[in-house]
């Protein structure tokens, strides 16, 4: 029975862990540290298990864990995953020890144990926000991260911090608002055919599809956007270059790599099961949204001087592709999106984690500053050019996996059947060569212009060891993709199942 | 060995390793371009292996996959790791592993006291590793590996020597423009695996090949699934109008240029189009675009050689005109010629960089022609080779560029018409008078340097029996190509090797018009004659009578500037694309539609929230009283409505 309690586990270790850093002394930073990475790891470690024990054949939830909650209102603690869920707790528990380490020398130097606890909280949140199968709970932890990373940015973050993080919650609040009446209006209806009012998310599967169409288009949106704008999709996005450019890097990697990937889940758990007609007639839609912001995102991102806003440009650039993906609903195109999720989390994350190394030496991330550094940083140099090939999708590396996925799933897709997509979308291909090797080429080739840099340090073993464990697993995805392939191939299946057969899925 | 053909690409993999991790520990020159050298030697043994041991089987079971393990599998997408041993990978491969082997020898004397020794035979052997996937990959995904994996290698070494400058800009300029030129080139390819995936619901080579063999010829899809691999190919292989990064390429080192620029790479279009001979087959359209494209190409390239003064530059275009002929030869459907054409040219165009590289190495990295003069009685052995290669590239007989040139241009004639081979022929004229207008310029005459100063000097033997190897293959590599009338019964040893691979081609296409061998003979004559004549009249013009050069460009003024500035079409393409997408995503999409429009909007409805909640706020009077009242009022109207609403 340990298995059923493991997802449980999971949640409560950052939890109680970030409690108990409460009590140590303040004084004792390193302590705090050390101890703050320990937590993670066990975190980390928990979620190792979780895969050893999950059955990749098996498209259902797995570790489901469920008592009730709120009695009157029949919500319960309802938690459990299936192999999406799966990547998606990998991803956050392998990246957040890793960007604990980052902030240990220059990154956060005030208020450690403060940081150190919010770290643990977001990771709380994101376990959380990962693993519920109550619409409810889920509902909680996706508001109670916004709490911990408005403290992350708005504490430890640059000069304009208050205003990127005001922004950044403005944008998110307005989208979880209709988000909740959303929520509310499904359980409200759900308690005709079921006759009991539930937030049960298996239930809520069985009643989505049969929600009359016009309500139903309401209700997709009203999902749709608040997930939109995590994503961010465009034209949802202009938060994402503030929050980025203003979070320390630990917030920039933490917001890249896992959070922005919570607006994709939703997608996929709620937005397409829940209701299925719906995500088919909106799917052109939003897929044409999706290839504005890969083109877009990428435009942007190339005429940026700011190193930071570059990524975080091309994030939306990238995010784009997953969004296609799901909502061409092809076998190849959803796995390519789960895929491409845990791609962008690692490339991206390894990106701020890089540009965050050099800004601690130099403080600054003008990349006209810059030029000419392949000689003073050789290593720097190397791990720059590495993370950029991995986000600019080279074959041999884990971004090709996901994006070759999700355009040849969007080529032959029913539900799009049309070729324009991809061709628009395969576009980003040379537009993401251009921004990265041009930043490349004014940051690290080049005669050394600036006296200045000439001091500059090479990356430490401590910097190394971050990024390592991040390179093995951009070239195990890149040259051995099946072990986390065959994690998402059963439930991919089981969710386009459930959107383009949703009443046939009903009967099973 | 056919079992063993994995270890010729890992050989290369491993090299790349040790020298990419250990190399700025070994401080040992030696040790390192051993070790990069050898690794591609033994590539090389293992597929001479795997070629003779090819060559004992019977015909029918020439073509063999060895598979490592699955790549990407998701829906009906099944991919591996797996290597393809047939009669076209044979020949690409030991190409490959040949020459480059040769070339890795030549570097270790050429690259000789660089501070990145290391570094720049770490790059050579993850070129080759990639190569080799492009190659011998059985299906479309693994040749896209190799095929970024090539570019990716290019880019790094084009951009080589990262704190230099190039011409106008710098080389890491140069080889920026390089990827994302090929990328665009690539996206065309990405979207003709798609379409093959659609298609034909694979994208192995053998199952996508045998279901296209049974579609019918009128299937409009292959036009454009031929289409889409052909813009992937004019980007690789430095076509119209993707050929625009390949002269800026020259900014790597020479070796770099001989390898990747010349004998490899750039090949790795024509490989593929022949590779897919039957989709291309199928799409008689394409086919006379890839023909007409290979032969303005090769036209146009020519007559911008003509006038260039840097010898790499002169090269460079040479290339991209050799590589025009070779499309020729593959859009009139003779494909067997254009492979040919691959193996001889990477011969002597190899020849030519190193030759030309030896002497830029004793001219202390001057590439300005104008500036060399008589350098043959200081480098002989480097101008004897030299020679060799300018007269295979000129076709002269016995030599390799004869036979395999002639070959294109006979099938030009027989199965695209006069027009192809009037074109072909003046190109190849104009070909022999720019080779010898360069060999005379920089071997001959009197010095044009200040020899007080520069003191030209033959290079080490590590560079010229490379030199001399590859001249002895420019000289005899064509004898396995003779064609049928001189050789007989045995036909063309050559094309019979590969026949069996292009043969459900051939029977797509129409067959060959019945020409005669005299006619054969007339127009073989014809071209010799004519290349014979235009080396005689360069070596005259460049030697006794420069004035003739000087006249003709006074006298065509706007000519030779439109050639020496390469019809523009830099400037055209800065002009038209860089620019103004540049400018509209700086001025346009970020500072108005992101920051005004989009921005203007959220913070508009932020200000309109606080001035709303601003005046909301008087209500909170504080007064207990009011609030009841108001709660009151609340709960009569809730009452109300749900009393309406039953």
């Amino acid at each position: 029975m340990v298995n059923n309690q493991l997802l449980s586990y999971l949640l409560l270790t950052p939890l109680i862990g970030g409690g108990l850093i409460l009590f140590m002394p303040k004084a004792k930073e390193n302590a705090i540290r050390y101890a703050g990475l320990f937590i993670s790891l066990i975190a980390f470690v928990i979620s190792l298990f979780l895969y050893a024990g999950f059955d990749q054949h098996n498209p259902g939830f797995q570790f489901t864990q469920k008592f009730l909650w709120i009695d009157n209102l029949n919500i319960s603690y309802f938690v459990g995953i299936d192999g999406i869920s799966l990547l998606m707790l990998l991803l956050t528990t392998f990246l957040t020890p890793l960007t604990l380490i980052s902030t240990w020398k220059g990154g956060i130097t005030k208020k450690i144990k403060e940081f150190t606890f919010f770290m643990l909280m977001l990771e709380v949140g994101m376990i959380g926000v990962f693993i519920s199968l109550d619409m409810f709970l889920f509902y909680i932890f996706w508001e109670a991260m916004l709490i911990p990373m408005y403290f992350i940015i708005g504490v430890w973050g640059g000069e304009q911090r208050i205003y990127a993080t005001v922004k950044f919650f403005i944008y998110t609040m307005f989208g979880s608002l209709l988000m909740l009446v959303a929520i509310i209006w499904l359980a409200v209806y759900a308690s005709g055919p079921l006759g009991i009012f539930t937030t049960n998310l298996l239930d809520l599967y069985k009643v989505g599809p049969n929600v009359p169409r016009d309500i139903q288009n309401y209700m997709f949106l009203a999902f749709a956007f608040s997930f939109a704008i995590k994503v961010p999709l465009f034209p949802l996005h202009t938060w994402l270059p503030d929050a980025h450019t203003q979070a320390p890097t630990a917030g920039s990697v933490i917001l890249a790599g896992v959070l922005l990937k919570m607006g994709t889940y939703g997608l996929i758990r709620f937005c397409l099961p829940l209701f299925p007609q719906a995500a088919v007639y909106f799917a052109p839609f939003i897929s044409i949204l999706a290839i504005i912001g890969i083109i877009y995102g990428a435009l942007v991102a190339m005429v940026q001087k700011d190193i930071k806003r570059l990524v975080a440009y091309s994030s939306v650039s990238h995010l784009g592709f997953v969004v296609l993906g799901i909502f061409a609903l092809t076998q190849e195109s959803v796995q390519g999106a789960v895929i491409q999720m845990v791609n962008h989390g690692l490339s991206t994350g390894a990106l701020f984690l890089i540009v965050g190394m050099i800004y601690e030496r130099t403080h600054t991330r003008e990349i006209s500053f810059y030029g000419g550094i392949a000689k003073i940083v050789p290593i720097f140099s190397f791990a720059l050019m590495f993370a950029s090939l991995s986000s600019m999708g080279l074959p041999g590396l884990n971004g090709f996996v996901g994006e070759f996925l999700i355009l040849i799933g969007s080529f032959k897709s029913p539900v799009l059947n049309s070729w324009w997509y991809t061709i628009f979308a395969a576009s980003g291909v040379i537009f993401a060569a251009i921004y990265l090797l041009w930043l490349y080429q004014r940051v690290v080739f080049g005669e050394v212009k600036n006296p200045k840099l000439e001091s500059l340090t090479d990356l430490s073993p401590r910097e190394m060891l971050i990024l390592v464990p991040i390179f093995f697993f951009i070239v195990w995805i890149g040259v051995y993709p099946s072990t986390f392939l065959n994690i998402s191939a059963a439930s991919s299946g089981r969710v386009i199942e459930q959107v383009l057969y949703p009443l046939s899925s009903l009967v099973k | 060995m056919i079992q063993y053909i994995y270890l010729a690409v890992l050989l290369p993999l491993l090299g790349f390793l040790i020298n990419g991790i250990f190399g700025s520990r070994i401080k040992n020159e030696k040790v390192i371009g051993i070790i990069g050298s050898g690794a591609i030697g033994l590539s090389f043994i293992v597929m001479l292996g795997a070629f003779f041991q090819t060559l004992g089987l019977p015909v029918d079971q020439r073509q063999n996959i060895v598979k490592l393990f699955t790549w990407i599998s998701a829906g009906g997408l099944n991919v591996g790791v797996a290597y393809q041993v047939d009669q076209l990978s044979l020949i690409m491969g030991l190409i490959v592993t040949g020459v480059g082997f040769i070339i890795h020898v030549y570097s270790m004397g050429y690259m000789h006291g660089d501070k990145s020794y290391w570094r720049y035979f770490a790059y050579l052997n993850l070129f080759i590793f990639a190569m080799m996937n492009l190659i011998l990959g059985d299906n479309f995904v693994l040749l896209f590996l190799g095929w970024e994996g090539v570019g990716l290698c290019s880019y790094l070494l084009i951009g080589f020597w990262y704190d230099r400058k190039f011409e106008k800009g710098t080389t890491s300029e140069a080889a920026k423009k390089a990827f994302v030129v090929n990328r665009i080139g690539d996206f065309g390819f990405l979207l003709g695996m798609f379409l093959i995936y659609l298609t034909f619901g694979s994208l192995n080579f053998n199952d996508v090949f045998s279901r296209a063999v049974a579609m019918p010829i009128e299937t409009s899809v292959f036009t454009f699934i031929a289409l889409f691999l052909f813009i992937g190919a004019t980007g690789k292989s430095a076509q119209i109008p993707l050929f625009v990064w390949l002269p800026d390429a020259m900014a790597g080192p020479t070796p770099v240029s001989a390898l990747i620029h010349a004998a490899t790479m750039v090949t790795a279009g024509v490989y593929m189009v022949a590779r897919c001979s039957i989709i291309f087959a199928s799409a008689p359209a394409i086919m006379t675009l890839v023909a007409v494209v290979g032969l303005l190409t090769a036209f146009f390239a020519a007559t911008v050689g003509l006038v260039q003064n840097d010898i790499k530059k002169v090269l460079a275009y040479s290339t991209i005109s050799q590589l025009g002929y070779m499309f020729l030869a593959l859009g009139v459907g003779a494909f067997s010629a254009g492979i040919f054409h691959v193996m001889t040219h990477a011969f002597f165009k190899a020849l030519l960089f190193l030759g030309a590289g030896s002497v830029i190495h004793s001219m202390h990295d001057e590439q300005d022609m104008r500036k060399y003069g008589g350098l043959k009685k200081y480098m002989p052995h480097t101008y004897i080779t030299f020679v060799v290669a300018a007269l295979a590239i000129s076709g002269i007989p016995p030599l390799s560029g004869f036979f395999s040139k002639d070959e294109i241009l006979w099938k030009a004639f027989s199965s695209g018409g006069f027009g192809y081979w009037l074109v072909g022929a003046f190109t190849a004229l104009m070909t022999a008078f720019y080779m010898f207008r360069l060999v005379t310029l920089t071997f001959e005459g009197k010095p044009r340097f200040d020899e007080h100063n520069v003191h030209p000097h033959e290079s080490p033997k590590v560079m010229t029996i490379p030199l001399m190897i590859l001249a002895v293959l420019s000289i005899i590599g064509g004898f396995i190509g003779i064609p049928e009338i001189f050789s007989g019964e045995h036909g063309n040893v050559f094309e019979n090797w590969l026949a069996p691979l292009f043969a459900p081609a051939q029977t797509k296409l129409m067959t060959y018009g019945n020409h005669s061998a005299f006619l054969e003979i007339l127009l073989m004559a014809v071209s010799v004659i004519g290349a014979v004549c235009a080396i005689l009249f360069a070596r005259y013009v460049y030697l006794k009578n420069i004035r003739i050069a000087g006249k003709t460009v006074k006298a065509s003024k706007g000519l030779y500037t439109l050639l020496l500035n390469k019809y523009y079409i830099d400037e055209l393409y800065e002009a038209v694309f860089v620019k103004p997408i540049g400018r509209f995503s700086e001025a346009f999409l970020w500072k108005i539609n992101d920051n005004k429009i989009i921005d203007g909007a959220v913070n508009g409805t932020a200000s309109l929230v606080s001035v709303i909640s601003n005046n909301i706020r008087k209500i909170q009077t504080g007064v207990a009283q009011f609030y009841a009242l108001i709660m009151v009022a609340g709960i009569v109207a809730a009452l109300f409505w749900l009393i309406i609403s039953l």
